[in-house]
């Protein structure tokens, strides 16, 4: 081996040096070995992490997809809901307001009712205290009367006659005097 | 670093003596024992640390460091410098090991990333100062790589199948009448166990090699000719020929790359053969 060019039958394809070929390799097995146990764990790291960045960032925007989904249908069950019980809710009112109704006119007629009922009573009464009444001034009016044609000349018939229509005038007056106190029909004969 | 060119004895008209020790390995730090014999006799470090040497590490250490540097503190959303890297990773590992291996090609992807890388930079080095020498003009660098690879897709073929079924898939075509393999047997067998590794490494190397021998007589010849004295035709020739220069650069470039993503994907395509089932 000679440091100038070698001059064999292979001319220029054959080695200067041996040491080429060697260092050659040396260096090509350094740089392969820092490659696999460095560089392209590096890189492929860095690729498998942005792969699963890709996919996760894929799958979130799924997720979120559905949930807005989900939640669309929620509130879209929740609308009919609401809208079918406010119908409900209608309704349950106008027959609310039916029954209270019914129940007001119920206790409106059985106030008339008792109202009239308690009227009729009343006059009932009063009727029956006015004829008591009646009864008992009639014996005394008769009384009265019998006294007074008594004390008069029976002869004269022109004043007796006057005397008994003055009589029934008298009783007349009370008697409408009466009716309009009571406010009833009258309770004289 | 390709000191010594030619060296065209100037204003004599003499042809230049265009020597290859621009191709030639000095040692980087020349021992005494190596000045004194005059160049016959070295110590390790004058054959163990040449100048072209010197460029592969530092031509190693500039991949390290890139890589190191772009896959720095990586985050799902990539900064310029991340993307840059990953970037160049997905050439390799998407355009070259996953549309040509296939299934279980991770396991490649620090290789085929290695080798790519590895040849590029050094490669460039080619174009830029301060080598402006392309490391694998040096033959013994491609060498070592072609073997690299050999051993890699036999290994690999050997594990999947078995040594004696892989033999078989590499030398016995399946659809081959009988009496063709008496044929075709050898040159499949020289074809994926010899010519692989020779054309990969002859490849690399010669591209290489006759791109620096380009470069050097456009840039060599033209500053000759442009120097010459009392010859206007030549000093324009000189002239046309260093503004030529900078295409073949530029030409280099591309080659540079090229040869670096063709060895990648030719590695990965044995391997791939190897890994297959049907031949």
């Amino acid at each position: 081996m000679t440091l100038l060019e070698a001059s064999g039958p292979l001319g220029p394809l054959l080695p200067a040096h041996l040491s080429e070929f060697v260092v050659g390799i040396v260096l090509f097995i350094v740089i392969i070995v820092v490659m696999r146990k460095v560089i392209v764990p590096r890189f492929e790291t860095m690729y498998s992490r942005r792969i699963d960045e890709i996919r996760g960032g894929m799958d979130r925007a799924e997720k979120a997809q559905a949930a807005a989904k989900a939640a669309l249908e929620k509130y879209q069950g929740q609308l009919a809901n609401v809208s079918s019980e406010a119908a409900s809710i209608r309704d349950q009112a106008k027959a609310d307001g039916l029954q209270i109704q019914a129940q007001l006119r119920d206790a409106a007629q059985t106030e008339a009712n008792r109202i009239v009922d308690s009227g009729r009573n009343q006059i009932a009464a009063e009727r029956t205290h006015a004829l008591e009444g009646l009864r008992k001034d009639v014996g005394a009016m008769a009384t009265a009367l019998a006294g007074r044609i008594v004390g008069q000349t029976l002869d004269d018939d022109a004043r007796v006659n006057q005397t008994v229509d003055n009589f029934i005038k008298s009783i007349s007056d009370d008697t409408k005097a009466g009716a309009i106190r009571s406010s009833t029909n009258s309770s004289t004969k | 670093m390709s000191n010594g060119v030619g060296s065209p004895t100037l204003l004599t008209g003499e042809a230049p003596v265009f020597d290859t020790s621009a191709f030639d390995s000095q040692p980087l730090f020349p021992s005494a024992v190596w000045h004194q014999s005059g160049g016959e006799q070295y110590t390790w470090t004058d054959i163990w640390l040449t100048n072209h040497i010197a460029m592969a590490i530092i031509g190693a250490v500039i991949v390290i460091g890139f890589w190191l540097i772009v896959s720095h503190n990586m985050k799902i959303v990539p900064s310029r410098r991340q993307w840059f890297g990953e970037y160049v990773y997905n050439i390799i590992r998407n355009g070259v090991g996953r549309s040509m291996i296939g299934d279980g090609y991770q396991r490649f992807v620090p290789w085929l990333l290695a080798l790519f890388c590895f040849i590029l930079v050094n490669n460039w080095f080619g174009e830029f100062f301060p080598f402006m020498f392309p490391t694998f003009a040096k033959i013994g660098f491609a060498w070592g790589l072609a073997l690299m690879t050999w051993l890699l897709y036999n290994y690999v073929g050997i594990r999947r199948n078995g040594f004696g079924h892989y033999m078989k898939k590499m030398t016995i075509p399946a659809g081959v009448p009988k009496p063709l393999l008496l044929l075709v047997t050898p040159l499949e067998f020289i074809s994926n166990f010899l010519t692989r590794p020779i054309t990969l490494g002859i490849r690399l190397f010669a591209n290489l090699f006759a791109g620096h021998l380009m470069v050097l007589i456009f840039v060599v010849g033209g500053t000759y000719l442009l120097t010459y004295t009392d010859n206007l035709p030549y000093n324009l020739a000189g002239g046309a020929s260093l503004l030529m220069s900078f295409f073949i650069f530029a030409l280099e470039l591309l080659v540079g790359f090229l040869q670096a993503y063709v060895f990648t994907v030719l590695t990965a395509q044995y391997v791939s053969s190897a890994l297959s089932d049907e031949h």
